[in-house]
């Protein structure tokens, strides 16, 4: 078993415990001191930094929010002056409004560090060649897994975004052991990959695949499309990017960083926290960045956090995948439906056979809302039998009634016709708001 | 006989029949035999063509769902009750069919009843064991 940094990553619980308190301290006073939107809303609750005795009580500590990042924008929630910031990331967000965040050189190297923790527990060496096809740019994609690449000592790719031949050129020419990109891109050079016929060509031995949800199936159609072993990143630009938490070798739940990263899980509605392996809205809080610190940041991720000792011999906790994020939710006749539980449907009603491509329709007709999934069809789901396929579109209607508590209406559609995006694969279309 | 039949998975959405026709005829693929079975939802299109495996690789190109069945084919003479004998026959010998098409030929007086059984093999010694497989004329399918 390797590690990047044994003492840290093996640390006893009780004494990473203590790490954390004495990095939460010193974090509070100083956004206390310098980020006046924090100091207002303390005062608002009459707390101070020195009322932060234990890490529980830093359950009193008033939350943070996506939309203060837009409120604040550009830059009134840095805790660092420009002098000493060295990077920006920047999202745009669905909605169109803006987000920045910053880096001080210290920031990046924990950043990097992050990353390469995971690398190093997969076995990636300073021998590795890493292909990054994250975007490069204000997205942190890139760069983020680009630094921690570079910090072990691999031969970086930087190959970012898109020209999906050229990506497979370079990672036959070059003799790339490593894949980093969005899931739904690596499913995508899997199916060209085969579809050349190169896979024979391949070096890959393992993926990093992050910045958006995926499921169980699509890993192992990875897996098997591109030879590797497939893994698990998580994180936020607002908290520092891809690296917050990664799976380790054992592929079971992803390690957070907490002697960076303090998470909590809470209830979303009442805000709070909750006791230890519950479901609920993960928050973070970062206990060492400096130019751009968040304290008890709402993700709106909904996940589940375990606690138990894991098989690598890692001590920090690992969260699950999150289940949905609050914000992706669809509401549908009053129920709340999130696009993860109709992928984990269609994987169980398909026996794993399909590439279960879907897309969810949404609409408001006569003040009703319709609700539609269509289902690309597969050589493996077709019978030559009207009977059986209207089986299939049975089984998978009633596994959605049953799971959900709604009905759908279920359309079985031509291979390769729902649109697949380089980037993020569109799975909500809501035409409800569009006005 | 058995033969080979082109089952197609046909979305239900204008132009998806005319387009897997097209596609077809534009390739000089020749069709003997055609047959829809559909729902509001889909349909499947059931084709007997000179070279099954090209229709098949011309189809996946534009992106359709293909899949070659073995079928069994059995010249009729073309008057009442010429079916039944063959359904009779099946039935008896506990073979199910699930399907089943006919087409005239251009040879007077003869029809050819496509049908898809349970087990294709043995209907098709059965049939032949009775005399009731009529041995296809050379050219036999052309319409
Ligand atoms: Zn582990």
């Amino acid at each position: 078993m390797s590690y990047l940094n044994k003492d840290i990553e093996t640390m006893p619980r009780e004494q990473l415990k203590e790490l954390q308190l004495e990095r939460l301290q010193k974090q509070i006073a100083h956004c206390y001191e310098r980020v006046e939107c924090f100091r207002n809303r303390m005062d608002e609750k009459g707390l101070k930094p020195e009322d932060i005795q234990s890490l529980e009580d830093l359950a009193k500590v008033p939350f943070s929010y996506k939309k203060d990042l837009r409120d604040y924008y550009p830059f009134g929630l840095f805790a660092e002056p420009l002098k000493n910031v060295v990077r920006f990331h920047a999202s745009s967000g669905t909605t169109g409004k803006r987000i920045v965040v910053g880096y001080t050189r210290e920031d990046l190297e924990v950043w990097a560090e992050c990353a390469a923790r995971m690398m190093v527990s997969l076995g990636i060496t300073d021998e590795d060649i890493v292909q990054v096809s994250y975007g490069y740019g204000l997205f942190t994609g890139g760069f983020g897994v680009h630094s921690a690449a570079e910090k072990i000592g691999c031969a970086v790719i930087p190959m970012s975004s898109g020209n999906t031949k050229l990506q497979i050129q370079n990672m036959v020419d070059f003799g790339a052991t490593v894949l980093c990109c969005t899931p739904s891109y690596a499913m995508h050079l899997g199916e060209e990959v085969n579809r050349a016929g190169l896979k024979d060509k391949l070096k890959l031995k393992y993926g990093i695949f992050g910045a958006e949800p995926w499921t169980e199936s699509m890993r192992a159609e990875i897996e098997k499309s591109l030879g590797i072993k497939a893994c698990d990143i998580y994180g936020l630009t607002e908290v520092i990017g891809p690296g917050v938490a990664c799976e380790c070798a054992e592929k079971a739940g992803m390690h957070i960083w907490e002697d960076h990263f303090l998470a909590e899980i809470i209830d979303p509605d009442t805000g709070e926290v909750l006791p230890e392996g519950s479901t609920g809205e993960l928050v973070f809080t970062s206990l060492t960045k400096q130019a751009f610190p968040v304290i008890r940041y709402r993700t709106r991720d909904i996940c589940r956090l375990e606690y138990t000792p894991c098989a690598c011999g890692r001590t920090h906790l690992r969260m699950c995948k999150p289940q949905g994020r609050s914000d992706d939710m669809l509401i549908i006749r009053g129920v709340n439906v999130f696009p993860s539980q109709i992928e984990e449907v269609l994987l169980k009603t398909s026996g794993g056979d399909i590439t279960p491509n879907y897309q969810i329709v949404v609409d408001r007709i006569n003040n009703s809302d319709t609700f539609d999934v269509n289902v690309e069809m597969s050589e493996a789901l077709f019978a030559d039998e009207v009977r059986s396929i209207e089986q299939i579109e049975k089984r998978i209607t009633g596994e959605l009634r049953s799971t959900l508590g709604i009905g759908a209406k279920v359309h079985l559609v031509n291979p390769k016709s729902i649109e697949r995006s380089e980037g993020k694969a569109k799975r909500v279309i809501d035409k409800r708001n569009l006005h | 006989m058995i033969t080979k039949q082109l089952s197609v998975f046909v979305e239900n959405k204008k132009g998806r029949l005319s387009a897997i026709l097209n596609c077809l005829a534009e390739n000089g693929i020749d069709l003997s035999a055609l047959s829809l079975a559909d729902t509001s939802e889909f349909g499947v299109l059931r084709l007997i063509v000179n070279d099954p495996e090209k229709a098949k690789a011309l189809l996946n190109d534009i992106g359709v769902i293909v899949k070659i069945t073995d079928v069994l084919a059995v010249v009729l003479d073309d008057k009442p009750g010429g079916a039944a004998k063959i359904i009779e026959a099946l039935s008896q010998n506990d073979i199910s069919v699930e399907y089943m098409y006919a087409f005239d030929t251009k040879i007077t007086g003869k029809a050819i009843m496509v049908a898809k059984t349970d087990n294709v093999k043995a209907a098709d010694d059965l049939l032949i064991a009775k005399g009731l497989a009529d041995v296809l004329p050379p050219d036999g399918f052309k319409g």
